[in-house]
């Protein structure tokens, strides 16, 4: 058993190079090859395959933790298409997209100052349906229409949508306390 | 990791935060993000009739070096003509608050909220 590393993720785990893939079969492939790389196995070989199936089994965990999750896989499909996401340097969100930001992050700072759980616990279903449907027109972009610059203001606008997600969990946990 | 004193003084006494009444004069407003974490920032400019910023407020969801720096920006641009105010680089904030390199687009959020405030005055005064 050896692993490709000159190959892509998908190509790892032999899943066809889009976003919208079978999630059962990556868990399968993953548990498949990382069953066969694992270190364990080369326990009693000599130390350079040792380092081998280190490498493997690191290559195997990274590619099941990038495709794994719908934004991180996004980002990667556009990487494999050359397209800069502009995560570190596009700040120019649309105004309309950043005021709708804002209004969120404060209903969401209202809520935990006010203790207001149920408000949060709303606040969360909405934006889970909200992000539901920009997963939705993300795998449009990406698998149907291929444009790939639409997909990668999808992809900044998700990274808003998840800190949010983040935000309203912690002021939860906050709040159970 | 040491923040300087700057900083923390910054984030933890922000100047001018807040928003404008919709209804005042010479009112500018920048809205920009920062996608790799998330950040959101609000910075208004209040213009008087000579050009010239009287005053400055921002509002900031993001990490204390975000925070420290739009009030160390609210602070610089008053005073300032909006072309003078045009001319502060990220660099000199990040300098100014001392930031550890990983903050740096936090200096940079805040450069670009200028841009975006001037923007937004010249759009309404094309005139």
């Amino acid at each position: 058993m050896s692993v490709d590393l000159s190959q892509d993720y998908f190509a790892l785990f032999g899943l066809p190079r889009r976003f919208f893939i079978d999630d059962a079969a990556l868990e399968a492939a993953w548990h498949e090859l990382q069953s066969r790389v694992h270190p364990d196995r080369y326990a009693h070989l000599p130390d350079s395959e040792k380092r081998m199936s280190m490498q493997w089994a690191t290559r195997v965990n990274e590619g099941f933790a990038t495709l794994r999750k719908p934004l991180s896989r996004a980002q990667y499909l556009l990487e494999l298409a050359g397209v800069d996401s502009g995560l570190e340097t596009n700040t120019a969100m649309s105004p309309e997209f950043l005021m709708e930001q804002m209004e969120w992050r404060e209903a969401v700072e209202e809520a935990r100052e006010a203790g207001e759980m149920g408000e949060l616990e709303q606040l969360h279903h909405r934006l889970r349906q909200h992000a539901r449907e920009v997963l939705g027109g993300l795998a449009h972009q990406l698998d149907e229409a291929r444009d790939y610059a639409a997909a990668a203001d999808t992809v900044r606008r998700l990274m808003f949508v998840e800190r949010l997600q983040h935000d309203i969990d912690e002021a939860l946990e906050a709040l159970e306390e | 990791m040491a923040y300087s004193e700057k900083l923390l003084d910054h984030y933890e006494n922000p100047r001018n935060v807040g928003s404008f009444g919709k209804e005042e004069d010479g009112i500018a407003t920048g809205m920009v993000g920062a996608p790799a974490c998330g950040d959101v920032m609000k910075l208004q400019i209040k213009v008087g009739k000579d050009g010239v910023i009287e005053d400055a407020k921002f509002k900031t969801y993001g990490c204390g070096s975000a925070i420290a720096s739009s009030s160390l920006v609210t602070e610089w641009v008053k005073g300032k003509t909006i072309d003078q105010a045009l001319e502060i680089k990220n660099t000199a904030i990040a300098e100014e608050l001392a930031l550890p390199p990983v903050k740096i687009h936090c200096s940079i959020l805040a450069e670009d909220a200028i841009k975006a405030a001037v923007a937004d005055y010249k759009k309404k005064h094309q005139d």
